[in-house]
């Protein structure tokens, strides 16, 4: 039998997929469904002064409206679930409906259930309210003015908490660094844009008093958990099935207001209940990303060493601190300081800022992209400022590979690594001294183009649980899986991790087929039903394969052993005179004394001989708890070209070379590529959430939020080298947001090194052809 | 105010009652249970609505139902009659697709693509799939999906073959 891991079979979730047979949440249908909707905010901050949905309650075939008042007390508030400690954090009660005071455009004010979804909607246009308007505020930074609008009134200066990481002495590396750069970042606020709106389909049983949920979910096990908590009910009693997801990019971790309404509605109605958001209410109530705006500075010696880094950042929240909001600007951002290199000191105070906008949480990458990118900026400027090549200054303060695991400043320990590889490879696919010359006579052609050297790492496969207690997450960070072996010989292995797009329904059965020697057709995948699946906590923090993925296989190697056990009372031999033989257990003596994979699965199932104290059955259940964070690394290259008299940039080349470790499917490994490095170049070219000073969100509509599409965006050449981690059985590492992190550095550096004939260092993103043309026209100005 | 109507929905005559302003991928999902169609915009944005009328790919969530009358509707769902269409067998050996949910809209701006270009060049294709969003593959799979579809179509279309 060929050798599954490292190749690509096609993936197992496609057929489903490509024939419109997938159930996505929206396509359950009940008997007796009602519809429901939300009547959103269309103010950002607001008292209100009158509201009054008699009209809409007397409106034909409306079941109900409820207000805020009529839901308190009945319904817990909305938790935040990430309660980083020694950080004086201060969590506002979110309650799922306003009570009397909205405090961003999208904030729920009523819910209306119907017959239909067009009685619904007639309905919000009947309810009628007053809103007493207050100031907004949407920067993080101007959040904590003296004079900025007080979100909530127990919360000086609109500040949720002041954390900071001090790793040496960075004050005194400043004091005495020969050189230092430094540099103010906006983190644009990001619309996740999943193509799949978010959809709850609530059906209480009043017999047995269980809620079903159907939710648009990464994570259906913590969405069971919150929503017990949010709808008063025994966690026993909810069972969520998060069916097919259409992409999250991080928006769907998030315990939302509006499925646990769908459930109230529905246990107060005894009628099963639909929501669904359309896409103006995605852009406005599902989470947003990002949002940071930093003070960094870099300083090192002549030659090219790093010696300090200190960062101030402000990293906007949102109205309300949304489920993992305060876990992502400190855990996953701040500990990430030191990138991949060598930096013995460094300090960040970030604070956690409440302004009047839609609450932020994950959003691919989560808190380290914003890192990677104030390193590499940095980096790039330090180099400029001492005449290096940043590609040198980068190889000079890499982490050598002999020095794993290393500790860096922050605490962190990272596992594996050889960051240098990963760059020689990159720069050889690359040819970055021919790109130098092309460029020096291109630019005597009046052609402005420029490369973007990223050399990352990012901390994922989230994570030892007892870090997540450490740092106040609400929950694990194992993952289990069954391994359940039938009769005939085939398998279904269940998992608490909820795949939506990643392909592990493919990857993991690689992993089982190939330890049983089955064809792949053989193993089924099963996942994101809180009631058939083991307890896991997710897909996010690019850690299903690794933590899932290595349950599934100490699950498999349990029923292996059991396997074994059963082969040589059968055969009538010790244990330790058998061998695998790719499909079953065979004697060292005799290659035909065997016992195949599917007897045993049929004997063990049957009982009819087992050993003593054996118990039948050919099934086992194993949990993942991994002792460390996995640390994937690699390079990217960027060449563009920018039109200076338009500010148009063309991206010319793309090359990522990254390390995750052992690839198990690299046709899945590639499309993770693809597919994190053009969400990043939308993140670095054309992606952002615009507010009025209003604090109006005016990018409501696909046609206003530039996700990216086909004619815009390049390919992308893929590499790898190989470092596997111990951390893992597996030895891998996590690949679905590396590209994002490293991406979005890569394409602003090209196209700073491009510009940099006029003086230009930074130009904030995303780089517009309005941004781009504006800063060459400033710089040419500078310059006249 | 429930209004009868006629559509011609994968090739068979299908009777539903319906409000006047119903788009028609509401009818589609809601009436007719064809969920192979999905929403992702209100805007006509992303296409995940996109189905073929007449065999031009439209999206149906700018389309009322009532102006389908007359038409012949395909979806998604009619497309694997007797097997994959090559298109769907393109997307699947190529990896065009990750959570799936642009993909039925994808494949049927495809074929419409693939009826009116059936070599495209990749700036064609690209340009072709302009009005379907993936957050997923960065397209990059779904456009070397679409060139081996064309070539398969074009090999079974060839008289030599």
């Amino acid at each position: 039998m060929p050798n599954l891991i490292g190749s690509s079979p096609k993936r197992r979730e496609d057929g489903r997929l490509i024939t419109g047979n997938a159930t996505y949440t929206d396509d359950v249908q009940l008997p007796g469904m009602l519809y429901a909707m939300i009547l959103r905010s269309p103010v950002a901050h607001a008292r209100i002064t009158a509201l009054d949905v008699s009209a809409a309650r007397a409106l034909p075939g409306v079941v109900a409206v409820y207000i805020g008042a009529d839901i308190e007390g009945r319904v817990n508030p909305v938790p935040c679930a990430w309660n980083v400690p020694n950080c004086d954090l201060r969590l506002p009660s979110h309650p799922m409906l306003a009570v009397d005071t909205v405090r961003y455009q999208g904030d729920g004010v009523a819910l209306v259930v119907a017959e239909s979804r067009g009685i619904a909607r007639d309905a919000l246009a009947l309810i009628t309210v007053q809103y007493a308007e207050l100031p907004s505020v949407i920067d993080p930074e101007q959040a904590t003015a003296p004079d900025a609008p007080q979100l909530h009134a127990d919360i000086p200066s609109n500040i949720a908490f002041t954390w900071t990481v001090a790793g040496g002495d960075a004050d005194a590396a400043f004091a005495s660094a020969p050189v230092a750069v430094d540099l103010r970042i906006v983190h644009q606020r990001m619309q996740p844009s999943a193509i799949e709106p978010r959809a709850a389909v609530a059906s209480w049983n009043p017999g047995s008093e269980e809620l079903t949920l159907w939710v648009t979910s990464q994570n259906p096990h913590i969405h069971r958990f919150l929503c017990a908590g949010m709808l008063k009910l025994p966690e026993h009693r909810v069972r969520v099935i998060a069916p097919e997801v259409g992409g999250a990019f991080g928006s769907k971790i998030a315990a939302y207001a509006d499925e646990a309404l769908a459930s109230f509605a529905s246990m107060d109605l005894c009628r099963p209940v639909k929501w669904t958001e359309d896409r103006s209410e995605n852009y406005l109530a599902t989470t947003h990303g990002r949002d940071h705006v930093s003070h960094v500075e870099l300083c090192g010696t002549a030659d090219g060493t790093i010696t300090g880094l200190r960062a101030r950042v402000f990293a906007g929240l949102g109205a309300y601190a949304s489920t993992a909001a305060p876990g992502i600007p400190t855990i996953l951002h701040g500990l990430m300081y030191s990138g991949p290199y060598m930096i013995p000191n460094i300090t960040g105070v970030i604070r956690g800022v409440y302004t009047t906008a839609t609450p932020v949480d994950a959003y691919r990458g989560a808190g380290r992209p914003e890192a990677t990118f104030m390193l590499e900026r940095l980096i790039d400027l330090f180099a400029r400022k001492l005449g290096m090549d940043p590609v040198a200054v980068r190889r000079r303060n890499l982490i050598p590979s002999h020095a794993f695991p290393y500790t860096v400043a922050t605490g962190l320990v990272y596992d594996s690594g050889n960051y240098q590889g990963a760059l020689d490879k990159a720069l050889s696919m690359f040819d970055y001294e021919a790109f130098r010359i092309e460029q020096t006579l291109a630019r005597a052609q009046g052609r402005y183009i420029g490369v973007g050297v990223t050399t990352y790492n990012e901390i994922c496969g989230l994570g030892p649980s007892s870090i997540a207690g450490a740092t106040g997450f609400g929950g694990g960070l194992y993952e289990s899986a069954i391994v359940r072996v039938y009769p005939t010989g085939v398998v279904r292995v269940y998992i608490g991790a909820k795949p939506h797009g990643q392909g592990e329904e493919t990857t993991f059965a690689q992993v089982v087929a190939q330890e049983f020697g089955l064809p792949i057709e053989h193993v089924e995948i099963v996942h994101g039903d809180t009631e058939k699946t083991p307890q896991g906590w997710g897909t996010y923090g690019s850690r299903t394969t690794a933590v899932s993925g290595s349950a599934v296989k100490l699950a498999a190697l349990r029923v292996k052993a059991k396997a074994k056990t059963l082969a040589a009372h059968l055969l009538g031999v010790s244990e330790d005179d058998l061998d695998w033989d790719g499909g079953g257990f065979a004697t060292h003596a005799d290659a035909t004394q065997r016992k195949g994979f599917a007897e045993l699965a049929l004997m063990a199932n049957l009982a009819w001989n087992m050993p003593a104290g054996l118990e039948p059955g050919l099934e086992a259940t194993a949990s993942f708890d991994p002792p460390n964070f996995v640390y994937p690394f690699g390079t990217h290259i960027c060449t563009v070209e920018v039109d200076v008299e338009t500010g148009e940039v063309k991206i010319l080349r793309y090359l990522a070379v990254d390390d995750c470790g052992p690839l198990i499917n690299p046709m899945i490994v590639e499309g993770q590529v693809h597919g994190g490095v053009i969400q990043g170049i939308g993140e670095a070219l054309q992606e952002m959430a615009i507010y009025n000073e209003h604090g109006q969100l005016l990018t409501t509509t696909m046609m206003d939020y530039a996700v990216p599409r086909a004619a815009q965006m390049p390919r992308i050449e893929t590499a790898h080298t190989v470092t596997p981690t111990n951390v893992n059985p597996l030895g891998v590492k996590g690949i679905g947001e590396a590209g994002t992190i490293a991406s979005v550095p890569s394409v602003v550096s090209a196209v700073c090194d491009a510009l940099s004939p006029f003086g230009i260092q930074h130009i904030h993103k995303p780089l517009t052809p309005a941004r781009v043309w504006a800063a060459i026209q400033l710089a040419t100005a500078g310059a006249a | 105010m429930a209004l009868p109507l006629t559509l011609d929905v994968n090739g068979s005559e299908r009777h539903v009652r319906i409000e006047g302003r119903e788009l028609l991928v509401h009818v589609l999902r809601d009436a007719l249970g064809l969920t192979g169609t999905h929403v992702g915009c209100d805007t006509s944005q992303c296409g995940a609505c996109t189905v073929l009328i007449d065999g031009q790919a439209v999206k149906s969530c700018a389309m009322l139902a009532v102006q389908a009358t007359g038409r012949q509707i395909t979806t998604i769902e009619k497309l694997s009659d007797g097997g994959l269409h090559p298109v769907q067998q393109a997307f699947r050996d190529k990896h065009g697709l990750q959570c799936g949910f642009c993909t039925p809209g994808m494949i049927l701006t495809t074929i419409d693509l693939l009826s009116q270009c059936p070599d495209p060049t990749d700036e064609e294709i690209r340009d072709g799939i302009q009005g379907n969003l993936c957050r997923c593959t960065g397209y990059q799979n779904i456009v070397d999906a679409i060139h081996l579809a064309a070539d398969t179509m074009r090999a079974s279309a060839s008289p030599a073959a």
